[in-house]
């Protein structure tokens, strides 16, 4: 098991957080009073119809974004007070996305889109093509490493996302509606092989996502309503 | 990193190959452009230098003021005397006298009678003096279009188009009726031994060349020169050393009042050059100001809409880890590379058509049919220096300030407003 916690100990830990964006003369409020911990190793989902905050609690547990108002602390650092550095930083050596849309870029090779978080770590090549290789082979991906993005399909490709997203080996993998664009096969696929990641490694995945399919693999489903959580229940997910 | 970012630039052809284009495109025209306003510019005082004024010209006061009528009345005496004064003083100059003159060329048939008749400007030149610089000055050598230039006293060459009205034969002889200095009616012979064509419409229409000594006796203008150029030696025009030289020549003179004085004046300050002159300069400084920002503008947009395509491609590493600082700076780098990339070829194309276009140029003949202004036939570029390096105000410059703008938008935007484009 890694370590998972920051230096003051907390993992993920949301207090009263609000966040408020201008629109007109006034403010839409994306998420009120939010209070809400996750521990290491949890397989979590925020739920809720669009508009319901799922996306910006995402970003601002990811450091992409900061509160208004209450306190978010993810692994031992408050968002609200880490500089751009800092927060960069945080976001590349624990931090690893998923989206939606997959977002491989389309010049590199499957190889290369995965090994980029390396290159930001500045990890000595041999190390990167071993942690490149083992996180392609994790997702079954191990035979494409040459291919372009336009040659896979799109279940491969969020294959690929999520490689990019575990090669560094984070601590916290955020995962934004990341079967929204797959058939029911491949959807089924992809949380799957993010289940044996969060087994095998330990590493914590937050979901946000309305798709049925993957509500029933996760350990937790946080529900959203207008910024605010409505429900917060822990139970059995299919295995 | 940096290798993964170039092969990434090198693949992606709307990264690298389209504005690499553009900006080839922006720097080849802006350089041929330059090339082109300055060549123009050059040959205006060139030939309006060497067919007209000089560097500096020496005439006496009256005939300065009436110089468009050609006074030979008013003519400089002690010519030669005045030119050996001038060697000594400005020797940074060539000095050579001139005496300009009109007339009727009168060509005769077997029986003497007149079988046809034109009236000509005429050009009395030192021709067949060997330490005269003029036959250069006026590039006779390759004026020559037929027949051979004037080589004993007598012969004359007339200009091709003339040649042709005329219905001339090469060793014709033909005669010129024109004025003395002092007023009486002069008529003289020559042989007509080759035609010249200079590519200047004003003179080619119907120029006759003869050497000074024999258009002297001709108009009975003894040691006289209806005008002294003076070329720097260089061959370049100076402003400077030019209007220095005619102030210290006019100082030396002093101003007594008599319109028989030599006068000396530089280019600019003759036959309403310096107006010309302004405006070519300031038309040209417009043209050139105008097409560099347009250019720096349209290259500026390229750099800017290549940045905003990628804010994708930006939320993603922003989200990834990259710092914003980093993304920027790779941003710059990118675009110093296509900047300096396409600055360089587009310079290298621009300069290879601006040298085409200064060997080969362009006619304007047909729009110089009734021009009365001394100006080549045939427009050219001219490469300078400033050729090598214009380009890169719109190539290199533009393009990396629009990236700056643009790039400023990563900072400006929230992190997660980046990442929220990803979903776009």
């Amino acid at each position: 098991m890694k370590e998972h916690t920051g230096a003051n100990g907390q993992f993920i830990e949301l207090t009263g957080v609000t966040k408020t964006y201008p629109m007109g003369e006034g403010h839409i409020v994306a998420l009120d009073d939010v209070s809400l911990a996750l521990q290491p190793g949890e397989f979590s989902g925020l739920v809720g119809p669009s508009g319901s905050g799922k996306t910006t609690l995402l970003n601002i547990v990811g450091s992409l974004d900061e509160p208004t108002s209450g306190r978010a602390v993810v692994l031992g650092e408050d968002v609200a007070q880490l500089d751009e550095k800092r927060a960069a930083r945080l976001r590349n050596l624990h931090i690893g996305f998923i989206f939606q849309t997959f977002n491989l870029l389309p010049v590199y090779s499957v190889f290369e889109n995965v090994e980029f978080p390396l290159l930001l770590l500045r990890q000595p090549a041999e190390q990167r093509r071993r942690a490149v290789a083992d996180a392609l082979e994790r997702v079954g991906l191990g035979d494409r490493a040459a291919s372009r993005p336009h040659q896979l399909s799109g279940g491969q490709c969020q294959r690929v996302a999520i490689a990019r997203a575990i090669v560094k080996n984070p601590q916290i993998v955020l995962a934004d509606e990341p079967t929204a664009n797959l058939d029911a096969e491949n959807s089924h696929k992809v949380i799957r092989i993010m289940q044996d990641l969060n087994r095998d490694l330990g590493t914590t995945f937050l979901f946000s996502t309305h798709d049925e399919k993957v509500v029933g693999y996760l350990r937790r489903t946080i529900t959203l309503a207008d910024g605010r959580v409505a429900s917060d229940e822990t139970g059995s997910a299919e295995t | 990193m940096i290798r993964f970012l170039i092969k990434g630039l090198l693949r992606d052809r709307s990264r690298s190959l389209f504005p690499t284009l553009t900006v080839i495109a922006g720097t080849t025209l802006t350089v041929v452009m330059y090339s082109w306003i300055r060549g123009t510019e050059a040959d205006i005082i060139r030939a309006n230098a060497n067919f007209n004024t000089g560097h500096v010209r020496v005439m006496t006061r009256a005939y300065t003021a009436e110089v468009d009528r050609m006074p030979n009345d008013l003519a400089l005496l002690g010519a030669d005397e005045l030119t050996a004064e001038l060697e000594q003083r400005l020797p940074n100059f060539d000095w050579v006298s001139r005496i300009r003159f009109g007339g009727l060329l009168d060509i005769p048939d077997a029986s003497g009678e007149t079988r046809a008749q034109a009236p000509v400007t005429g050009l009395g030149v030192q021709l067949l003096d060997e330490r005269s610089i003029d036959r250069e000055i006026l590039n006779l050598d390759n004026a020559l279009v037929r027949g051979r230039l004037p080589s004993a006293p007598g012969e004359i060459v007339v200009s091709d188009e003339l040649y042709r009205r005329l219905e001339l034969e090469p060793g014709d002889t033909a005669t010129l009726i024109s004025s003395t200095m002092y007023g009486s009616m002069a008529t003289i012979n020559f042989a007509v031994v080759g035609t010249v064509e200079f590519g200047v419409t004003a003179l080619d229409r119907g120029a006759i060349l003869a050497d000074l000594e024999d258009v002297r006796l001709a108009l009975d203008m003894e040691d006289a020169a209806g005008e002294i150029l003076g070329f720097l030696t260089t061959g370049i025009y100076d402003e400077e050393l030019t209007s220095r030289a005619a102030d210290d020549f006019n100082d030396w003179i002093g101003s007594g009042g008599d319109e028989f004085e030599p006068v000396m004046g530089n280019l600019r300050q003759q036959s309403g050059l310096a107006t010309t002159l302004d405006l070519a300069g300031a038309v040209s400084l417009a043209l050139i100001t105008i097409f560099v920002v347009v250019m720096s503008i349209v290259l500026w947009n390229a750099g800017l809409i290549g940045a905003l395509r990628r804010y994708g491609e930006m939320g993603l590493r922003l989200a990834l880890g990259e710092p914003k600082g980093h993304i920027y700076r790779t941003l710059i780098l990118e675009s110093v590379t296509i900047g300096l990339v396409g600055s360089v070829i587009g310079t290298a194309i621009g300069i290879a058509c601006a040298w085409y276009l200064q060997e080969k140029g362009v006619n304007i003949e047909p729009f110089l049919k009734n021009a009365s202004m001394m100006i080549f036939n045939v427009m050219r570029a001219r490469v300078t220096t400033t050729s090598l390096f214009i380009g890169l105000v719109p190539g290199l410059l533009a393009t990396i300030l629009g990236t700056s703008i643009s790039g400023l938008g990563i900072y400006r935007r929230q992190s997660s407003q980046l990442t929220k484009e990803l979903e776009a």
